[in-house]
């Protein structure tokens, strides 16, 4: 039985253009919405995954302001069953605080008798791009850590993670207790089901505060690159357009012929 | 960049359902040059079309609004973009199979297929619905869905086949230039964009909720709101991924919990209008860039959907609750919303710059036919007053009245609405200067173009006991509801003794000039050219014969006309009399309405009380009937107009906004003694006028009537001529296809027992039920219901087939899918009261 907590944070939706908020401390999601980052969905299935594969519990967890709580229950929607909130400002924390707050968290869940041995992370969050929160958490706690896979299972007491490094497909075996973070591609997220959302809605979430002030240099404010340039180039019209549209699909590497 | 043509002769801002189906319908009326563009791309430009769940239910309680529906059903269709589903309106409470019942009325009235089913009869064409959730359904046929989108693009290449369009995608206006025309009223000049400018005489926004944006770049109130429907899709559901295309099960409005489930190929989608209304400002939508779908699909909020996702849920826990069918899409998707309800349609206040907004995809490709009809021929076959921007009081163009109007009336979306339903929100805007005074009184105030209008005063309840069973009283709550007997123990006191009526919600605005007679005598049907002191009551059409209105004008001098004309359709009135002017900037229109307000004084003592405040001579010999003019009334000057829309012998009295006040107490107390009381707008509105068998703008009068079919025709039409007289002559000469009949209810009692009594809007069948139909290929209803209280009877009016306008005929109306028997009472202006008017006297 594996019990994997996973950790989520509430992002804006970057699909579409940036905009900032008007103190330019954070990016304004009016327009796009919030999510949790694609990195995160996946290691959400995953967790799901290896929970009902093992006959344990996924549970989910946020370091977040009161708003974060509607990615908890996305989570709690596709199949978590528990989820905690710290409730705290993310733009003051950085990703040693963060580690700090999950790592105690973990404790917690442990002394609660409700011990967590394996913590699923997203690669790197979707807004500040940090890629630290997973290794330092693994730290914190004394666990082994592995970064940027796409697949992983659990059977004997044992995770094994896979995925694509520079210099191939790689393959890991670590033992449980365990840190992983997880890049998308691997597994298909799901959609949450109609019951899974009415269920998530009637979970009661674990409301934490910090353990400790954040530390270190606070951000100063966000500034927005230079639009980069774009082209429209008309491939051609109707049907004599195929070909080149099947060539530039072929190029892009979405097309294999 | 994109660029576009330098000069245009048409304009049309936006390529949704609406700017497509108008350059369709432009270029097939002969309009040239006709440039069409878009700030996004084609087929789907961004707006609320693009993600509409394109479901088309077609009864609706307002004629109008079915009427251009059934139209543009009839448009879909003709496209091939229709599939028929049939639609069920169900129902999870005794109240809602009433409000069921009435919508079969209205389907009766309006000649659509309809009929009331059992939840059995759901279940078998809804196999997946529980049905112990509710109780029984309105079942409508021919309920379907159309593409939107293709449809669009069927009209678009229409309008391009005529070789007069030009479409212009991704290129975005940046300005609207307008010039000073005659009379200070601007006009149209130039449409500036991202893509060059166009010089244009007449433009037409279609651009749905960013269409206060562009109109007030040219300045113009387009007082809509852009409005969140929150809409999820469910799937894949194996009931429906085993059925071919698009639809196979009929759509399930949940009246009660207010959401739809629409199939959508494997998909369910469900949709909501019982979430909190939330309001978006047309500058706060996203760009085509910011969005992350399209700049109307906004991010889905959870927490308002949660609720009717349970609901729906219920409703079908085996198609919702299937193993694999997720919740695959979830938006917050933007439309458009008006302070009531209608969309906003017509020539705008700035010369040539016309609008089509707010329009639902049910309505699109006719609202394009209406629009387009008018803009070429100056009317439209379907009456669209209703929809008409220039109907709006400025109060009414205010951002924040849209807003407080919409958030109260979102939910009322799939609501019980009563038709006299009052709104709660922005009320006291425009408040008489008897309204303390009324107050007191137990006014209850009803609002018309913002005007807080009594409607009753409590302070006559002790009339009640005096007139005992002659207020006929009612007992079914629906019928009692809005509405209070004391409005007809006003009444009969009005008949008894006298009523003073506060009717400072009239619109009133002077013409004056040397061009003055001729606008007046070219706007009226009636003889204008009249001693000065005379008072006119005339009809006003439109090119085509139909009603633009009915009013009164006074002759004050050789160059000074005096038009008052009622509250709610005044500013369309003013327009069209202002269209009217001559170029010359000698003749002009002043409004007077904040100026002036108006009391009545009517009923058998009305002269004598006027008589004890005046030295003027009030005799009939002295102020007959049909005159105006000054008097001194208890030391205020008052222009006092003998005329009566309630059937009484009486004056309007015409006052300065700041000694109403005094006259009106003045006359109050004057009246007293003579038994007078104040009386409210349900005796002036429905009672009086009702026994008289006066007509009503907007109930028996619209642009679909002739003064003919209304039975108003006089013995000769004056040799001026006028707005629609050639029409009115050759329907004069013509056999009527309807006639405006007036006919009492014998028997209120239902099959329970309870006394019932309509309220409007209600079918008139055969005696046994049968369907009547006019020569329009149109079906009877009941255009004004009320009281008749001197008659000690329940009154309708009704357009009936000429075969059937017979006195005497007993014909039956259906109220809540109840017969109750009626017969035909006058087939013409004739009143059922004082049929030779000898009260007026």
């Amino acid at each position: 039985m594996t019990n994997p907590l996973i950790c989520i944070k509430r992002v804006v939706d970057a699909s579409s253009e940036v905009v900032l908020t008007e103190d330019a401390q954070g990016v304004d999601g009016r327009y796009a919405g919030f999510t949790t980052s694609a990195h995160e969905e996946c290691a959400v299935e995953i967790g799901v995954q290896v929970a009902s594969a093992t006959g344990g519990t996924a549970s989910v967890v946020t370091l977040g302001d009161a708003d974060a709580v509607e990615q908890l229950r996305s989570a709690l929607a596709v199949g978590c069953t528990a989820a905690t909130h710290v409730v705290a400002d993310p733009q003051t924390f950085g990703p040693a605080d963060v580690a700090r707050e999950l790592a105690a968290v973990v404790r917690d869940h442990e002394q609660a008798g409700t011990p967590h041995d394996l913590v699923l992370l997203g690669n790197d969050a979707a807004d500040s791009g940090d890629f630290q929160v997973g290794i330092r958490l693994a730290y914190e706690l004394g666990w082994p850590v592995v970064n940027g896979v796409s697949k992983v299972s659990v059977a004997d007491g044992e995770v094994t993670a896979s995925g694509d490094g520079p210099d191939g497909h790689e393959t890991y075996r670590l033992p449980l207790p365990a840190v992983v973070t997880v890049l998308e591609g691997g597994v298909e997220p799901r959609y949450p089901t109609v019951p899974g959302r009415m269920k998530a809605k009637k979970v009661e979430i674990e409301e934490r505060t910090p353990v400790s002030d954040p530390a270190g240099p606070s951000r100063v404010r966000l500034v927005l690159p230079p639009p980069s340039p774009s082209s429209v180039q008309v491939l051609g019209e109707g049907a004599a357009a195929a070909p080149a549209v099947v060539d530039l699909l072929e190029e892009l590497g979405v097309l294999a012929r | 960049m994109a660029e576009v043509p330098a000069t245009a002769d048409v304009v049309v801002i936006g390529a949704g359902i609406v700017g497509n189906s108008l350059v369709h319908h432009l270029t097939r009326l002969g309009w040239k040059n006709v440039v069409q563009i878009d700030k996004g791309p084609l087929p789907n430009p961004g707006g609320s079309t693009g993600h509409a769940s394109n479901f088309i239910f077609t009864v609706d309680h307002s004629r109008e609004i079915t009427d251009i529906t059934l139209d543009s059903v009839a448009q879909y269709k003709e496209m091939g973009v229709f599939t028929e589903s049939g639609g069920f309106e169900i129902a999870r409470t005794e109240e809602r199979m009433e409000e069921l019942r009435r919508r079969m009325s209205s389907a009766k009235a309006w000649g659509i297929e309809a009929e009331l089913v059992s939840p059995a009869f759901v279940k078998e064409k809804v196999p997946f619905i529980e049905e112990d959730q509710f109780i029984g359904a309105f079942w409508t046929p021919g309920v379907g869905v159309v593409d939107s989108l293709r449809a669009g693009t069927i009209m678009r290449e229409r309008g391009l086949e005529t070789g007069e369009l030009t479409v212009v995608p991704t290129v975005e206006v940046v300005g609207l230039d307008t010039e000073e025309g005659p009379h200070g009223r601007r006009r149209i000049t130039r449409v500036r964009t991202t893509g060059g400018d166009i010089e244009a005489k007449v433009v037409v926004i279609a651009a749905g909720v960013w269409s206060p944006k562009l109109g007030d770049m040219a300045g113009i109130s387009i007082p809509l709101t852009p409005a969140v429907h929150q809409m999820i899709s469910v799937g894949p559901c194996p009931q429906l991924a085993e059925k071919e295309g698009e639809i196979s099960f009929p759509i399930v409005r949940d009246m009660d919990t207010f959401c739809y489930e629409r199939q959508h190929g494997a998909d369910m989608e469900v949709g909501s209008y019982a979430h909190r209304a939330i309001l978006h400002e047309p500058e706060d939508i996203p760009s085509i860039e910011q969005a992350k779908l399209s700049p109307t699909e906004m991010p889905f909020t959870e927490d308002d959907f949660d609720p009717q996702l349970e609901q729906a849920y219920e409703l079908m826990p085996e198609l919702l609750g299937a193993e694999g069918a997720e919740i695959r899409y979830a938006i917050n998707g933007l439309l458009s919303l008006t302070c009531d309800g209608n969309p906003i349609l017509g020539e705008s206040e700035v010369a040539g710059l016309w609008t089509a907004s707010a329009v639902w995809i049910k309505e699109g490709p006719g609202v394009g036919r209406a629009v387009a009809e008018w803009m070429t021929h100056g009317h439209s076959e379907i009456d669209l007053h209703h929809s008409d921007i220039a109907r709006f009081h400025p109060h009414q163009k205010r951002r924040e009245h849209t807003r407080l109007r919409t958030t109260e009336s979102f939910i009322k979306t799939y609501g019980i609405v009563h038709p006299a339903e009052q709104y709660e929100s922005d009320r006291d805007q425009r408040l008489s200067p008897m309204h303390d005074s009324q107050a007191k009184l137990g006014a209850v105030f009803f609002e018309t173009a913002g005007w807080e209008r009594p409607f009753w005063y409590e302070s006559n309840a002790d009339l009640l006991e005096v007139y005992g069973d002659a207020v006929m009283p009612r007992e079914h709550e629906w019928d009692a509801r809005w509405w209070s007997p004391i409005i007809n123990a006003e009444h009969l006191r009005m008949r008894e003794s006298g009523a003073v009526i506060d009717l400072s919600a009239f619109c009133i605005f002077d013409i004056t000039g040397p061009g003055a007679l001729d606008t007046v005598q070219r706007t009226c049907v009636a003889q204008c050219d009249v001693a000065v002191g005379k008072v006119i009551y005339t009809p006003v059409l439109d090119a085509k014969g139909g009603f633009r209105s009915d009013l009164t004008v006074m002759r004050l001098g050789d160059d000074h006309f005096r038009v008052v004309t009622g509250g709610a359709h005044g500013m369309a009135d003013r327009a069209w009399f202002a269209g009217q002017l001559p170029d010359d900037e000698a003749t002009t229109l002043t409004d007077l309405t904040d100026d002036v307000s108006t009391i009545g004084i009517w009923g058998p003592r009305a002269r004598e009380v006027v008589a004890g405040l005046t030295s003027d001579d009030v005799s009939d010999a002295g102020f007959g009937f049909l005159t105006c003019r000054e008097i001194d009334l208890g030391g205020t000057t008052v222009l006092a107009s003998r005329i009566s829309y309630v059937g009484e012998l009486g004056w309007e009295l015409y006052v300065p906004m700041g000694s109403a006040a005094q006259v009106w107490e003045t006359l109050l107390e004057a009246g007293a003694p003579h038994g007078v009381r104040p009386a409210g707008i349900g005796v002036y509105g429905t009672t009086g006028r009702i026994e008289k068998g006066y007509r009503a703008y907007g109930a028996e009068l619209d642009g679909e009537r002739s003064i003919v079919e209304a039975g108003m025709q006089r013995p000769k039409v004056k040799a001026a001529d006028f707005v629609g007289k050639e029409a009115y002559l050759a329907q004069r000469e013509a056999s009527p296809q309807a006639v405006l009949c007036t006919l009492t209810v014998d028997d209120h009692t239902s099959a329970s027992g309870t006394k019932r009594y309509m309220l409007g809007g209600e079918p008139i069948l055969t005696r046994d039920g049968g369907i009547l139909t006019d020569g329009h290929g149109h079906h009877p209803y009941v255009t004004s219901a009320g009281s008749a209280p001197s008659l000690g009877k329940h009154v309708l009016l009704a357009y009936l087939p000429p075969e059937e306008a017979v006195i005497g005929n007993e014909l039956a109306v259906s109220y809540m899918e109840e017969l109750y028997p009626v017969t035909v009472g006058s087939i013409d202006a004739t009143p059922l009261l004082d049929s030779t008017n000898e009260r007026l006297r």
